[in-house]
């Protein structure tokens, strides 16, 4: 009895699993019927081409600065030993902490005009002396590119080490070098997840509209932002939603590409990993420095400075401290990221125990809709529920509410909720999945047997099984909400502020110093789940070790 | 021609107790490949059968179909006389009166052994629920486990945990798949024995699914043999094992030779001379093939013969002779253990006296003579 579902069918729990999946889908089905059904209608907003080359190249930007240091330093430390690279290994991923509208601001106090490093060189060659302008393209993909980093470096360290060191002893003892063994052998066999961790880079770097705005850097989001804020124009906002969703599409059909046919899956093979050689001397030290260089700037110096301001202005202004709105914003973000979290988790279990309860196809299909929601952009999102909410609006008062349900102007916070569910119910769900899939399904099929219906069966065995995926999803969601701008942004109603959004408003009028402490509190949530990342990984690594 | 057919023997009682599994006409496919095909078998309430064949055979099918975790194509099912799946109706498994017991045992393992018994219990109040957990405790002798969690149990322990969870509500009918392949060699006979004389002794009605051909011939009163999703053949063991119904049963239902063979006036000939003769075949000239087991097969050192021994396997108490016989065939012999004729030696092969081996015609067994196998259309048959 291998097959994993109840095959015979449970229409309640197939209409379930529909239900969540349209759930998610309607947004985004709402901006493409819009977009393309307005064409001709709205206006096209001036340098719109400006726009997508700007996008183009911000996204090629930051793709190929998290190629080179995230790629770089997977195979630094993977192929080499070298002064405290056992602890480098785990210390690099650290930067994933710091969200790029941080990182963004403190970049941007330290360098620009008036900060320390323009002051000092101004001091020693005079005012006149020529600067890089600070605001631009470059730097956006520079800190966009350190703060992204991580995730190629995770994926391709990951694929390094599952490569056996006999596909590497062998292109070596046929006499190839160790570049020509890593062009020929070692990065093909990689580009599959190297093409995963691009593309992961490139959708945040979509999504993102707060960090460039720092920057001046006009991307279709930030237009989508803008239009919306400034005008309200709804047929403007989704027909760039639609673009932002093409450029989406792009890169994930970019990603499919690159990745072919390929399933160079080594898995399993008594293959050790590869062998790193001993760098010695100067060099071991060149390559300790070139990793720590990278922590420095995508997160040792960031947080040291976020804390030197948090001192800073604790001494001068010890007010500050006992702020009020502190306390509310603290409040607002940790409500949007409880409820969140709560819904993720509710709605997996139950698409979980759904797929249980009724296999097939068309659950299947449904299933994989529920997370698709994280490949769409933030901005898509979020003019996607709008249009919902508004639609929805406009219906009731055609049937005779009036006013409807005001769900435009007063639910807004139920929008945000509904934004992030839709965006944070793919990692929530593989949680959740990944527990789901350690209950045998003779464990199921024995509950059925006994008489238990699905309903028992959730709360008695399903649930309480799933327990260790549930904890893993509601933190890892409730993080990812305490650290999201662009939704918030967005979305929130009058008047309503959570943490990141008061950082990126401080930051925005340059009040770095009274924008640390919110961001800090940020920084340490977001280690949380980089901590247990790494602890997940290096469980798997070792183990992996002990049984080859 | 008469052949041994796959149809269904009728238990004494079933005209009075309805049965209590019954599959009429019953199909099922999973996408191109056929997982039963209309399947016919009927389960008299008290008997133990054992469901065998090999992988793909469409037992597990069997299984799910019963359960309710497959919905049938085609076909009635019912569990102690009651409908519950046909054209129109189908019973969830919650709501069948049916017990599965799984190879991986499938505890919950966050619940304590008396928790995992009382789970089928909810409609029963808690202290009849009590009763009836300490009851099928006692029935496998593990009260006194009650309080642990199933990781703490051994294998055996867990396999009787799960049997006494699946007997609790008192089920129509009880599936064990394969409930014993987890266990330990050393274990599983000792198991097998236990869960065996519990089944008897509460008088439940159970289906054994293994892939195990002792195991299937020394537990059911009846063996089912299925192939690619037909039943071959169901009868009592010994008439499984002696009288296969088709050439498949008797190649996996134990070893067996095929030797091209003919029968002549109720005389049975082949390579190795006569083997025996056939009453009631008195006008018969027919070609057939005859099955031989090797403890049917007798050897005796003759360096006139023309067969020789072509290998020899030690298997403790038997000696396991290969034979090459002058055609290129060869016949397998078991011999008592103290016995070993080298490899190369002459040997005159024979029948063992008192063998009445089986005769297929074609991939069938026949017990009677073929309608054109008679003296009087004594031409030679095109094939041959």
């Amino acid at each position: 009895m291998t097959r994993r579902t109840v095959g015979a069918n449970r229409p309640v729990w197939t209409a379930v699993v529909i239900l969540v999946a349209l759930m998610v889908a309607t947004p985004v089905l709402a901006v493409v019927l819009d977009g393309v059904g307005s064409i001709g209608e709205a206006v096209i907003p001036r340098g719109l081409p400006e726009m997508m080359l700007t996008t183009l190249a911000l996204m090629l930007g930051v793709a190929a600065g998290t190629l080179l240091v995230g790629g770089g330093l997977a195979w630094l430390v993977t192929a080499y030993r070298f002064p405290l690279r056992n602890t480098l290994v785990w210390l690099l991923v650290m930067p994933l902490a710091v969200p790029a509208y941080i990182l963004g601001f403190v970049f941007l106090s330290v360098f620009d005009v008036a900060g320390p490093v323009q002051s000092a060189l101004r001091a020693v060659l005079g005012s006149e002396v020529w600067v890089p302008q600070v605001r631009s393209l470059p730097a956006a993909v520079l800190v966009m590119s350190l703060s992204l980093y991580p995730y190629v470096y995770l994926l391709v360290r990951a694929a390094l080490i599952e490569q056996s060191a006999d596909t590497y002893d062998a292109a070596r003892t046929l006499g190839a070098g160790r570049g020509r063994t890593l062009r020929r052998v070692l990065l093909p066999l990689a580009r599959p997840s190297l093409a995963a961790g691009l593309s992961l880079v490139m959708m945040e770097t979509l999504t993102d509209f707060a960090t460039v705005q720092y920057f001046n850097v006009q991307t279709l989001s930030v237009g989508i932002y803008l239009i919306w804020k400034g005008t309200f124009n709804f047929h403007a906002a989704t027909q760039l939603a639609v673009l932002v969703l093409l450029f989406a599409v792009a890169v994930l059909a970019s990603e499919r590409a690159l990745r072919g046919r390929a399933r160079y899956h080594q898995r399993g093979g008594r293959g050790q990993s590869i062998q790193p050689e001993q760098l010695r001397g100067a060099r071991g030290w060149a390559a300790t420095t070139l990793c720590i260089a990278a922590l420095a700037a995508g997160f040792l110096i960031p947080v040291l400075q976020l804390l030197a301001w948090a001192v800073q202005e604790a001494v001068e202004n010890p007010g500050f401290l006992a702020d009020p709105r502190f306390g509310e914003y603290l409040v607002n973000t940790l409500f949007v990221a409880t409820v969140t979290a709560l819904a993720c988790v509710v709605l997996s279990v139950t698409v979980g125990h759904g797929m249980r309860m009724s296999g097939g196809r068309i659950v299947a299909s449904a299933v994989q809709l529920t997370t698709f929601g994280y490949a769409v952009p933030g901005a898509v999102v979020g003019i996607g529920v709008l249009i919902s909410f508004a639609a929805v609006d406009t219906a009731l008062e055609r049937a005779g509410v009036p006013g409807g349900t005001g769900l435009l102007v007063t639910g807004s916070v139920l929008g945000i909720l509904y934004a992030y569910v839709i965006r944070f119910l793919a990692p929530a769900y593989q949680a959740v999945d990944a527990s789901f899939a350690k209950i045998p399904p003779t464990v199921t099929f024995a509950a059925l047997s006994l008489g238990a219906p699905p309903r028992r069966i959730l709360a008695r065995v399903h649930a309480p099984l799933a327990r260790p995926g549930v904890a893993v999803a509601l933190m890892l969601v409730a993080i990812d909400a305490v650290k999201e701008l662009p939704i918030v942004l967005l979305l929130r109603p009058f008047g309503f502020t959570t943490a990141s959004v008061w950082v990126y408003e401080l930051a925005r009028e340059n009040f770095w110093e009274k924008a640390s402490l919110p961001a800090l509190v940020i920084v340490a949530a977001a280690v949380l789940p980089v901590f247990v990342l790494v602890r997940h990984a290096h469980r798997a690594e070792t183990g992996r070790r002990a049984s080859s | 021609m008469t052949t041994r057919t796959a149809s269904v023997q009728r238990h004494p009682d079933a005209d009075r107790v309805p049965a209590a599994l019954q599959l009429e006409g019953v199909s099922k496919h999973y996408g191109r490949s056929p997982g039963v095909v209309a399947l016919e078998l009927t389960i008299a309430a008290g008997e133990l059968v054992t469901l065998i064949g090999p992988s793909g055979c469409g037992k597990s099918t069997t299984l799910r179909l019963a359960a309710g975790l497959d919905r049938p194509d085609a076909g009635i099912i019912r569990v102690a006389g009651e409908v519950v799946a046909d054209g129109r109706r189908f019973v969830d498994p919650e709501r069948r009166r049916v017990g599965l017991v799984f190879q991986d045992h499938a505890l919950f393992p966050h619940l304590t052994v008396a928790r995992n018994v009382e789970f089928g219990l909810d409609r029963l109040t808690r202290s009849e629920r009590r009763v009836r957990t300490g009851d099928v405790l006692d029935l496998v002798q593990l009260s006194h486990l009650a309080n642990r969690y199933p990781h703490e149990l051994s294998g055996g322990e867990q396999q009787r945990v799960a049997l006494a969870r699946a007997l609790a509500p008192r089920p129509a009918v009880v599936l064990l798949d394969e409930p014993f392949s987890s266990l330990d060699e050393s274990l599983r006979a000792q198991v097998r024995r236990d869960t065996v004389a519990t089944l008897r002794e509460t008088g439940t009605t159970g289906v054994l699914v293994t892939h195990d051909q002792t195991e299937a011939l020394s537990v059911g009163s009846r063996v089912i043999v299925m192939r690619n999703g037909v039943i071959e053949q169901a009868d009592v063991p010994e008439k499984v094992f002696e009288q296969p119904a088709t050439r498949f049963v008797a190649s996996f239902m134990g070893d067996a030779d095929f030797l091209p063979a003919r029968v002549h006036r109720a005389l049975l000939t082949c390579e190795i001379g006569i083997v025996s003769t056939v009453p009631g075949w008195a006008n018969s000239d027919v070609d057939v093939d005859v099955v031989l087991r090797p403890h049917e097969v007798s050897l005796r050192p003759d360096p006139d013969a023309s067969a020789r021994v072509s290998a020899v396997e030690y298997q403790g108490a038997f000696v396991l002779h290969h034979v090459r016989l002058a055609s290129g065939r060869t016949l397998r012999s078991w011999q008592p253990h103290t016995v070993r004729h080298p490899v190369g030696t002459a040997v005159a092969v024979s029948v063992a006296a008192g063998t009445t081996p089986t005769l297929l015609l074609g991939d069938q067994a026949i017990t009677s003579p073929p309608p054109n196998g008679s003296l009087k259309r004594n031409q030679p048959t095109p094939s041959s």
